[in-house]
């Protein structure tokens, strides 16, 4: 029986796709319009319309997809070793994922921002956040490789992250986990009061893009949950969802959900930067790593940085105010225009809208209602100009199309709910399958939103496609939003966990995109421009082989006088100056991942041979009709051998 | 990729063929061996071109080759600044591939002017995948040389230039 299903379907498919070419070019209109096959259809040889780039989640790396075929390009390994490319495994890579806790070859990755020009995505770079151990990541948009990450002292859980202001000048990353500050052994029960909630703020050098960690807000122990930046009139602000205002530290799914508001925070970090320039805030000894890769060197380095500038937000006139928002709000979204908060409290059925300007216009005012730990509180009804009745359950998150008009997703009610900014009227809803979390329109978080395209970010799969035993990858749907009601036109299975994603378009990156390091320009310290210079070098029991690459042999490829209890480094450069040809590098017994060398980089890999014998090596990546010949013998003697130190190629 | 269908039988043929001729021969070898006959190395000095002479060993002089370069006046005198350059080049670029006194992966490179167009080698460098699909020399070539293709450097016309004008040298 199924099976006639599936050939029916099959059939079905076909006769779309059919359909669909016949209509190209013709005036489409009709039922045939509305065929999603067409509309998701990238034909062989064509390329996509966007980019889009999902977190992994707990594969700690980001995935790089098409918009709207859903095929995916790349994954760019950022907190995680990949043994892929050796990530994480070669020397130049290792410094990449050091930190104050030493050497973590993992972390969770959540929300992926796209740099900001005049509140527009400018394809420069993507920003990410490694929630479990507090990290900052760089990823280059012209190499799509982790140039960058930096530790973030006195946080934990670092969630409301990496979110970016209008002109990149700051990467900002909140703690989720309020913890002790300074880290000290203090029982937990003290935690009400004593612990903090550290936002930091990291600049972006305009040019280099380097990370620095500028200043952090020292908040009340709340957890500061979700945030994004003003943008236009409220430009200088950023916003931050809390929850656990209950400062509860136990039974936290009973005791941080006894308050019938929790807070959106709203930073002034324009304020807050200028008294940081004009020397306020206090210096605190820490301790935190910050990392930084070079195309130049091929090289990572790791530098411990030991202080941080602290800013007690109680010290600093009209910089933090709190706004109440309904039930442990978690999304915490900014419209196009800046004009609108959007708090999803996620226990609650209503969305809330403030206004930013009823916002100033209360502070001017000084009506507060009261105040936490020195810091004024809002009144709800002063700041509050909608409620969105939407009748779901679970609003989690938004996302903005270019007509005014918002797209929430419910986790309870598993569905995308349109709704119009200004009137709060409900527009459309559709299903999703199934629990969807994040969801994302290509420049949804920006002045300039593309609402062409909304991706929806599943958490639960069950039957959507053929089942691969208890664990099944997430899914994520596409509906097309370019019409009045949404329309989900596509599924596909991603990597890991996507929680939020970033997209933009096609060209701003593909034009840009590199396609070889030059040779001329590789300043590795143990790279060599020529295999002339290529040799084998001791000193004491730490041997280096410089060692080249070029379709499709090693030189040299035969080495003799390694001995057992050696420490040998391969230092490989690749001398291939075209597009798409790496080679790869593995030898017997390595313990540790291939390297994977692209055009005119070097990178190394240690081995320390156990056994006597000799032990190939090879390429790993078919690289040309003499692929298969690419390999090469090492020679590996007893410790106390005399046989002396040779290398070869072809003699 | 239509050179690849043809590869992998040649390849083996000549794989085969190679098997047990390694040079040293002072003790006797173990595992098989195959005997043949080496056959005398001749220069032809002006060879038409068909399948019986080997392409590294034919005269195509008046194959300019297919790419962007067309025409090429050499000037009489070398330009030892510019063939320094190539030099240099040569050193970084082309010798995990080429020698200039004996075959390696590819051919050798003295002499090449003496059987090349000074046009054809700078196609050949600037494009080789364009004149392994369209060149039939440099088809033969790739075949001849076991299916090696060259590898595409990147360089610029000038530098190219620059290594023709250090072969003129070799």
């Amino acid at each position: 029986m199924k099976k006639i299903y599936y050939v029916i379907g099959g059939l079905l498919a076909v006769i779309l796709v059919y359909m669909g070419c016949n209509q190209a070019g013709s005036n489409a209109n009709g039922a045939l319009a509305s065929s999603a096959a067409e509309k998701v259809y990238v034909a062989p040889g064509e390329q996509d319309e966007y980019y889009a780039f999902l977190s992994g989640g707990y594969s700690g790396n980001l995935t790089v997809y098409g918009l709207p075929s859903g095929r995916m390009f790349k994954e760019i390994p950022v907190f995680s070793q990949f043994p892929t490319s050796g990530y994480g495994y070669s020397e130049e890579t290792k410094p990449m994922l050091n930190t104050s806790h030493g050497f973590i070859p993992w972390d969770d990755l959540h929300h992926p921002d796209i740099s900001q020009t005049n509140g527009e995505l400018d394809g420069r770079w993507v920003f990410v956040n490694g929630n479990n151990t507090p990290r900052i990541a760089r990823v280059s948009l012209e190499t799509f490789e982790t140039e960058e990450i930096i530790e973030i002292p006195n946080s934990a859980g670092n969630h409301s992250s990496a979110f970016i202001t209008e002109n990149t000048e700051y990467v900002i990353a909140g703690t989720r986990f309020a913890v002790p500050v300074p880290q000290r052994d203090m029982p937990i029960s003290e935690y009400k009061g004593n612990f903090k909630g550290a936002l930091s703020f990291i600049s972006v050098d305009p040019e280099s893009g380097r990370l620095d960690l500028k200043f952090q807000v020292m908040m009340p122990g709340f957890n500061y949950d979700l945030s994004h930046p003003g943008r236009g009139k409220s430009h200088g602000w950023h916003f931050f969802s809390t929850y656990n205002t209950e400062e509860a530290n136990s039974l936290m799914e009973v005791n941080s959900s006894q308050n019938d508001k929790d807070f959106i925070a709203a930073i002034n970090w324009k304020k807050i930067e200028e008294y940081v320039n004009n020397g306020g805030g206090e210096k605190m000894a820490t301790n935190y790593a910050h990392n930084v890769y070079s195309h130049e060197t091929h090289m990572g380095t790791s530098t411990m940085k030991k202080e941080v500038l602290t800013v007690d937000p109680t010290e600093v006139p009209d910089a933090v105010f709190f706004l109440p928002t309904p039930k442990s709000p978690h999304g915490c979204d900014v419209d196009p225009s800046g004009e609108y908060i959007i708090g999803s409290g996620k226990l609650s059925a209503d969305l809330t809208v403030h206004s930013f300007t009823k916002m100033l216009e209360a502070i001017e005012a000084k009506k507060f209602d009261g105040e936490a730990y020195g810091i004024p509180i809002l009144k709800f009804e002063d700041v509050m100009t909608g409620q969105v009745k939407s009748g779901g359950l679970g609003p989690l998150h938004t996302e903005f199309d270019d007509k005014g008009n918002a797209y929430t997703t419910f986790f309870i009610s598993s569905e995308v709910v349109k709704w119009a900014l200004g009137s709060w009227e409900v527009i459309d809803r559709k299903p999703t399958f199934y629990s969807v979390g994040h969801l994302m329109i290509p420049g949804g978080n920006s002045r300039k939103p593309f609402g062409k395209y909304v991706v929806a970010m599943n958490k639960i799969t069950k039957d959507r496609y053929l089942p691969t035993g208890p664990e099944l990858e997430h899914s994520a749907q596409i509906y097309d939003i370019s019409g009045e009601k949404m329309e989900l036109i596509y599924d596909f299975p991603t990597h890991g966990e996507p929680h939020y994603a970033a997209g933009c378009p096609a060209e701003l990156l593909a034009p840009k995109s590199k396609k070889i390091y030059r040779l001329d320009e590789n300043k590795h310290p143990y790279g060599i421009n020529s295999p002339a210079d290529a040799r084998v070098e001791r000193n004491g029991k730490e041997v280096h082989v410089y060692m080249g690459t070029i379709r499709s042999h090693f030189t040299p490829d035969n080495i003799e006088g390694i001995k057992v209890g050696d420490k040998v480094y391969f230092h490989i450069t690749n001398h291939e100056q075209d597009f798409d040809v790496p080679h790869g590098f593995a030898i017997l017994g390595q313990n540790t991942s291939e390297l994977l060398i692209m055009p005119g980089q070097t990178k190394t890999s240690v081995w320390e041979p156990k056994q006597v014998g000799v032990w190939p090596f090879y390429c790993t990546d078919f690289c040309s009709a003499l692929h298969q010949e690419m390999q090469g013998y090492v020679r590996v003697s007893p410790a106390n051998s005399n046989i002396e130190l040779s290398w070869s190629l072809g003699e | 990729m239509k050179a690849n269908i043809a590869i992998p039988t040649l390849l083996l043929t000549f794989l085969f063929t190679c098997v047990g001729c390694g040079g040293k021969t002072e003790k006797k070898e173990e595992g098989f061996s195959v005997t043949r006959t080496k056959s005398p190395e001749k220069v032809e000095q002006s060879a038409p071109e068909n399948n019986e002479v080997p392409a590294s060993q034919r005269i195509t002089l008046d194959n300019k080759g297919v790419g962007q370069i067309k025409e090429i006046t050499l000037d009489p005198e070398i330009n030892t600044e510019m063939a320094d350059a190539g030099a240099a080049l040569f050193k970084t670029n082309c010798t995990a591939c080429h020698k200039t006194d004996k075959r390696f992966i590819g051919p050798k490179m003295q002499g090449i002017l003496e059987r090349r167009s000074p046009e054809w080698v700078m196609n050949m460098i600037l494009d080789p995948q364009l004149m392994v699909e369209e060149d039939r020399c440099a088809k033969d070539l790739l075949v001849e040389f076991n299916g090696a293709a060259m590898a595409n450097q990147n360089l610029t016309v000038e530098q190219t230039r620059s290594l023709l004008e250090y072969f003129r040298t070799l």
